[in-house]
């Protein structure tokens, strides 16, 4: 099954969702069905003055995953997203990476045709 | 020589001094509005424009055919304007700064230059003296290419037409600010004495010293607020070369587009005597 990152505020399930995806802490990279997972530390776009956007999106093509589940994603990054076809649920926030990872598998999520930011 | 006018904080009469300066100075001078995002200058002068001309900045096109996907454009760029993502090739033109590393660092030479449109240069007479004018395309972020394609204007007419000039620059301390002092002869500072004129004063001075240029001040609406502008002025061995008074005759001139120093005799010998005292310190700063 297709791979999803979610933008973490740490490393574990149980870890807040980072609502803001250029500068995430992170992503914890997710098998849904097994609920295996890895997770890819985002630093190298929070340290940068311009372009975090755009580097989170190739830090997540080069994750493998095919899927973002985020807060709030800008116009480049969400450009750069749509490029290599990842496709990004937003407007997620106040939950677990778990509990998102739930609600991505209910069914109960909308894919984004346009950024939210 | 070339005299830029600068101030920390916005609105504290760079242009009302760089009018009046152009207007009353002795000798060839060339007026520069290098505030390139909102150019004012001209509502003074009413330069004649002579000639107008887009200027562009290089940005990274890839010819994806030639592209090997090994990264290293991607990872040389500071600003994320070129990307491979995948097995794809992305280019943000917006985000690109024009320092060329990607295309001297690609082994496949897969990168040409494109352009991206960065504003206008305007060339003029007002009376007898020269003027030059940047104005930022709307929608542009950055200023800095813009304000170097001016000041490279300015050096090749200053070759052919020696002479000096007054440079208006952007209010703040940040890039554009630093763009238009860092390589001029004399960097003089407008500033008010109200306690916000007095902080942006401070960041300027520390901004801008490290050019160790000869600097020094105009106190704006001097009679206002109190003393800490003349106050700090002197324990940093800042010159304060003239007072401006805080006046409604002068307000009412500049509201009305008119130079101040044409308003009446005082003020016109008061920009006489700024005049003066900067060709004084310029000649000395070079001497040292």
């Amino acid at each position: 099954m297709t791979k999803i990152a979610v933008t973490s505020e740490g490393p574990s399930m149980q870890d807040m969702v980072d609502p803001r995806f250029g500068r995430a802490g992170g992503f914890v990279v997710v098998d849904p069905e097994t609920m295996q997972h890895e997770y890819v530390d985002n630093g190298s776009s929070q340290a940068m003055a311009h372009g975090a956007g755009i580097q989170a999106a190739q830090n997540v093509a080069d994750s493998g995953a095919h899927v973002v589940l985020t807060g709030y994603v800008g116009p480049k990054a969400f450009d750069a997203l749509k490029a290599v076809g990842v496709k990004v649920i937003q407007n997620l926030d106040n939950m677990s990476v778990e509990q998102a990872v739930q609600r991505y598998k209910s069914g109960d999520v909308q894919y984004a045709d346009q950024p939210n930011k | 020589m070339l005299i830029s006018i600068a101030s920390g904080k916005g609105g504290t009469g760079k242009t009302t001094v760089s009018a009046s300066l152009a207007a009353i100075w002795d000798g060839p001078v060339t007026a520069v509005d290098l505030d390139v995002e909102e150019p004012n200058l001209h509502l003074f002068l009413n330069p004649q424009v002579e000639s107008e001309e887009k200027v562009y900045l290089s940005v990274p096109e890839v010819d994806e055919s030639k592209c090997n996907l090994c990264r290293e454009c991607s990872n040389l760029c500071q600003f994320k304007a070129i990307n491979v993502m995948g097995s794809t090739i992305l280019t943000f033109p917006e985000m690109c700064h024009g320092c060329g590393g990607c295309m001297a660092i690609c082994p496949e030479n897969a990168i040409s230059w494109g352009r991206r449109e960065l504003g206008t240069l305007s060339r003029g007479k007002t009376g007898p003296n020269n003027f030059l004018m940047g104005s930022l395309r709307v929608g542009e972020a950055m200023s800095p290419p813009l304000m170097r394609a001016v000041k490279e204007r300015l050096a090749m007419d200053l070759t052919e037409r020696p002479g000096d000039a007054i440079i208006d620059a952007p209010p703040g301390v940040s890039c554009p600010a630093v763009c238009a002092v860092m390589d001029t002869d004399f960097i003089l500072l407008v500033t008010e004495p109200t306690p916000f004129g007095f902080h942006d004063f401070k960041l300027a001075v520390e901004a801008f010293a490290p050019f160790k240029k000869p600097m020094a001040a105009v106190i704006n609406r001097s009679g206002l607020g109190d003393n800490s502008v003349e106050a700090f002025c002197r324990e940093n061995n800042i010159p304060v070369l003239v007072h401006i008074p805080f006046d409604k005759d002068i307000a009412g001139a500049y509201s009305r587009g008119r130079v101040i120093a044409d308003l009446n005799p005082g003020l016109k010998s008061l920009f006489v005597q700024l005049a003066e005292s900067i060709k004084e310190m310029g000649a000395g700063g070079r001497d040292a």
